[in-house]
């Protein structure tokens, strides 16, 4: 019979301090009862003497100097593991609330994780095809990357999350098992009902495990939930030998419940008002993406944030991209084109895509054709703004041409249909239609002997119309 | 009540009421017994850093104190491996722990199984006096390993054993010191890690660090001994720069930390480098590579911890008489560790929460690069390359700009170029290196007389292009005279043909300082050929319809680094081609 500890010292935000403790341990998991019958979760986050803080998950509505009891368990906080968790919906700190009952666990699982040891990972090669052009083709998603998209409010990041868990695959002899695990922080009501239904609709629902934390929910669950995904997730991958995309959003929510929670705990602030310790919290999540010696599986991430104001250099975005391999970029202007989904082409990267395309994993010309796609398109900038200045009609020839190429680029290439799936052939061959309307003398970063084989300004004849 | 835990805040424990610990003293925490080190004492409290997890820890656990400081270990073996921020041999870990890190486990740094062929080096009688030489082995097939009498000691060789195969613990000689005491030397020494080693003194810095990069080598040089940072903002190549030093550069051994960045990064440096040949030795880079990875995720007080271990290393073999570089990347990451850090301690925050012994940490640690004269009498040389990752790219913020008081070369990545695919994305505008008078002659006398001449011509042309850039921005290309066009067109040669630099090509990837050389030569007499003939009332489209322009531009891919000769075939039909039109 362990211990139970009558009343508190104080309450403090999502926080709550006891006195006169011996023997907790840092980072250890407490119950407490109030007198009601409810019981709460708390995590230790500060020892001082017999002084011990808590974080209380579900929040403090309710709780008073004296109406509690706290039960210390001794172990960190654990979540039930097992296959059977794909198809169910959980909560932000692991709870079921499909209404499917428990899940009988194969394993609990620490959610802390551990850190993974550089000489274990085994680099990643080989991609996942999403079915959208301008991620395949240009900023590929390899298997065990974290590829985060940076979107804005009120731009098309959900229905893009949405179509690539509808189209997500995985190609090659040893595409495995592949499932998704799906992490929401702090996103409205509806928007996690439109995830649902989508995945219901599609047929997905069956491979995915949800982790739902809604903006209402408390904001200390918020901070547990995707340390409860990745858990899953890395169970699956490594003892399961699945290939797992996690997808995670919204970033920013998490970013801000960690400043709400280090600001009650009375830190310092590093910048803007985000606690020091910001890149290093973000860090032991998206480290949790990669490919392990010995075993098949893979962790990949795509965590999507809202960049406030559309600020990329807010410490959000910065930090993140820091730390990720890349990033995939939502640009406002686009959008407002009526482009779906609108990508910043020249923003985005995907820095392991090079060792993940070509002959054997996606075809031979890609590289080529993406370098080409993404120089090109990078003259195309300074045609428009050359044009803005002089007008369209003082442009040379080619600058012309490269102003048509980047109108065509967008409509045809960026631009997609929510149920086009396009193949990755498709894909390539539709970049090539494209780089054909451009004079063959342009095309730098194709080696002559492809561009003879390929070229033929025959093929951007479809678009004349 | 003593020397038991008090209180835990993430990587921070604090012991009450306690004398028994001195500063930056090495303790262990627990009954995990987690590596941890002193950093506050005062009458009431001792505060420990803890180098591991610090979850499950329990107030009134045990806290041991050690006597010494946090060690390096340094012997043979280091070389090829791969440690995390305290010297812990990751390798070793995953035999022990499997795929992740576990916390309490005190692995020894270096193999002590493993058998190295020594030869001594001394006899019976000798007198030693510190960084004297008493044993030499093969560490690996690069390097040979000089075991050195530790700085601090001397006295006279008492006894040595036979040449042959000894482990890095066994005896190798015995010194008997001033004192009388008599002393066992085995091959292994330690030394506080924040602490300098000792030298004789300094040498002034002459000679370059060869990178085999255009931009470096020619705009931008470096000297051995020399520091440098390289900041960018996120996507900018840092991270690959980096690499491309560390494979290519004329240093014996690169020591390579990666502090609080990407794990899969590492894992390419890992696979990567063992799969590269260099082509001066024919031995994969690995045999001169050193790693230090404690990734973003790897606790953080370790972070903070592996800067200073990787610079002891790179000192250690510096006394050895080796020339060696250090890749950190990214000092950023080291400089959030103390904020961390800090901020847990509740100190007093200077700039954006940095603590306000920020600079002098960060002269601390570039102080300790230099040319030097060892204790033995050899010369080597630390050259410390420091990436930066300023916060938003935005290059006023604080580890930037007091970074950029302490180092004399700055390599500053550009974002637009970065979004162009111009690599190396270095900025020559706004890029400087304070070397450059300090190796003019090393330059002129090795590779050729005319290197400065030629080096000064294209600063001048890129120069020139940046001012009349404003002006093409804002009326257009056309109404410029001919002349200006024409450093507008070789500015666009420059830019293409020699700054930029493909480092997935063959040849590419590493161009000795002779080719460069004759590159800038070619780029030279293009201009002035060009501008003669327009001077003579030739049109600069017939001058750039003769394809001269992009020839110039593919010579970097044309003309093989073995084929210095094929030069002057260029020269020549720059000189006919351009010599037979007429007006």
């Amino acid at each position: 019979m362990s211990l139970q500890y009558m009343g508190l010292k104080d309450v403090n935000g999502p926080l709550i301090a006891l006195e006169g403790v011996h023997g907790a341990a840092y980072d250890e998991i407490a119950k407490i009862c109030l007198d009601d019958g409810t019981v709460r979760v708390g995590r230790v986050v500060q020892l001082d003497g017999d002084r011990v803080m808590l974080q209380v998950f579900e929040g403090t509505n309710g709780i008073s100097l004296t109406n509690t009891k706290t039960i210390f368990s001794g172990k960190p906080l654990e979540i039930p593991l097992a296959t059977e968790m794909l198809g169910r919906v959980f909560n932000g700190s692991g709870k079921p609330i499909d209404g499917l009952g428990a899940v009988f666990p194969e394993k609990m699982g620490d959610v802390n994780g551990q850190s993974l040891n550089p000489v274990a990972r085994q680099y990643p090669r080989n991609y996942i095809h999403t079915g959208i052009s301008s991620i395949d083709a240009l900023m590929t998603l390899i298997r065990g990357q974290k590829l985060p998209i940076f979107s804005g409010s009120g731009l098309s990041h959900n229905k893009l999350a949405v179509q690539i868990v509808k189209q997500a695959k995985l190609t090659g002899e040893d595409a495995g098992d592949f499932a998704i695990v799906f992490a929401a922080m702090g996103v409205q009501n509806d928007v996690a009902e439109y995830f649902r239904r989508s995945f219901v609709e599609s047929g997905a629902i069956e491979r995915v495990c949800m982790f739902l934390n809604l903006s209402s929910d408390p904001i200390i669950e918020r901070l547990l939930t995707p340390l409860c995904a990745l858990t899953a997730a890395e169970y699956l991958a490594f003892e399961k030998n699945m290939h797992i995309l996690v997808i995670m959003t919204d970033m920013t929510s998490y970013a801000e419940a960690l400043r709400e929670f280090s600001s009650s705990k009375g830190e310092i602030p590093g910048r803007k008002g985000y606690p020091g310790y910001l890149y290093s919290n973000l860090a032991s999540l998206y480290e949790r993406a990669g490919v392990i010696h010995g075993s098949s599986g893979s962790v990949t991430q795509i965590p999507i944030l809202t960049m406030p104001n559309d600020d990329i250099t807010h410490p959000i975005p910065d930090l993140t991209a820091y730390i990720t391999e890349g990033q995939i970029v939502f640009a406002r202007e686009l959008d407002q084109k009526g482009i779906y989904p609108g990508l910043s082409v020249l923003l985005s990267l995907s820095r392991l895509m090079k060792d993940g395309i070509g002959e054997g994993y996606t075809r031979g010309d890609h590289s080529a054709v993406s370098n080409q796609l993404f120089a090109a398109y990078a003259k195309v900038q300074d045609a428009r703004s050359l044009a803005s200045v002089i007008g369209e009609e003082e442009l040379s020839e080619t600058d012309r041409a490269y102003m048509r190429f980047g109108n065509l680029f967008e409509e045809h290439f960026l631009n997609q249909g929510f149920d086009e799936n396009r193949s990755m052939d498709e894909t390539l061959d539709l970049g090539w239609d494209l780089l054909c309307s451009l004079p063959k003398s342009e095309l730098d970063r194709i080696d002559e002997k492809l561009l003879n084989e390929k070229y033929d300004p025959a093929r951007a004849e479809r678009f004349a119309s | 009540m003593s020397n038991t835990i008090y209180s835990i805040n993430g990587p921070v424990v604090k012991a009450r009421k306690t004398k028994d610990f001195s500063m930056l003293e090495m303790v262990y925490v627990g009954e995990k017994r987690l590596i941890g080190e002193v950093i506050g004492v005062t009458d009431d409290f001792t505060t420990i850093q803890v180098y591991e997890n610090t979850a499950g820890l329990r107030v009134g656990e045990p806290i041991y104190p050690t006597g010494s400081p946090v060690c390096a270990n340094l012997g043979p073996g280091i070389i090829s491996n791969i440690f995390d921020g305290i010297q812990r041999p990751l390798p070793d870990m995953t035999k022990l722990n499997g795929a992740f890190v576990a916390e309490g486990n005190n692995l020894f740094s270096l193999n002590t199984e493993r058998e190295f062929d020594v030869t001594v080096t001394v006899k019976v009688g000798d007198k030693l006096k510190g960084g004297d030489i008493y044993c030499t082995c093969p560490e690996t097939p690069l390097i040979t390993h000089k075991c050195m009498v530790p700085p601090n000691l001397s006295g006279e060789v008492t006894s040595v054993v036979e040449n042959g195969k000894y482990r890095v613990n066994d005896t190798i000689i015995k010194l008997r010191t001033v004192s009388g005491e008599e002393l066992p030397l085995t091959m292994v020494q330690k030394w506080a890690i924040k602490k300098s080693r000792p030298i004789l003194g300094r040498l002034p810095l002459s000679r370059p660090l060869i990178t085999g990069q255009r931009v470096i080598d020619t705009i931008i040089p470096i000297a051995k001994g020399g520091t440098a940072a390289i900041p960018g903002g996120f996507g900018t190549g840092k991270t690959m720069t980096q690499h491309q030093i560390a494979k290519w550069c004329d240093a014996d051994i690169i020591v390579y930390i990666g502090c609080g960045e990407r794990g899969n990064e590492m894992t390419q440096v890992l696979e990567e480098f063992s799969e590269l040949i260099d082509p001066k030795s024919n031995r994969p880079l690995t045999d001169r590579t050193v790693l230090i990875a404690n990734t973003s995720n790897m606790p953080v007080a370790a972070r903070e911890a592996s800067i200073y271990t990787g610079i002891t290393l790179a000192e250690y073999y510096r006394d050895m008489g080796y020339h060696i570089a250090i890749m950190a990347d990214s000092t950023s990451r080291w400089a959030e560790a103390l904020r961390e850090i800090s901020g847990r301690l509740e100190e007093m925050p200077a700039e954006e929460g940095f603590p306000a012994y920020l600079p002098s940490r960060l002269s601390e640690f570039y102080e300790r690069a230099g040319y030097v004269e060892n204790l033995n009498g050899t010369e080597g040389s630390v050259t410390i390359i420091g990436a930066v990752s300023p916060q938003g790219s935005d290059f006023s913020e604080p580890v930037t700009q007091n970074t950029k008081r302490f180092v004399r070369c700055f390599w500053a990545l550009d974002k637009s170029l970065a979004y162009a695919r111009h690599y190396p994305a270095i900025d020559w505008n706004t890029s400087y290196s304070e070397y450059i008078e300090d190796l003019s002659d090393w330059f002129n006398k090795n590779v050729a007389p005319d290197f400065m001449e030629l080096r000064q011509e294209m600063s001048n042309i890129l120069g020139e292009e940046n001012k009349l850039m404003e002006i093409v921005k804002l009326i257009g290309a056309d109404v410029l005279p001919d002349d200006q066009k024409l450093t507008i067109e070789t500015a666009k040669v420059i830019r293409t043909g020699f700054l930029q630099q493909n480092a997935y090509h063959k040849d590419d990837t590493y161009v000795p300082p002779e080719k460069q050389r004759n590159m800038m030569k070619v780029i030279s007499t293009l201009y002035h050929s060009s501008l003669e003939a327009i001077g003579a009332g030739i049109p600069l489209s017939d001058v750039i319809a003769t394809g001269l322009f992009d020839k110039a531009v593919k010579m970097k891919y044309d003309i093989p680094n073995d084929k210095p000769t094929m030069f002057d075939d260029y020269l020549t039909e720059i000189q006919q081609k351009i010599g037979t039109l007429t007006v």
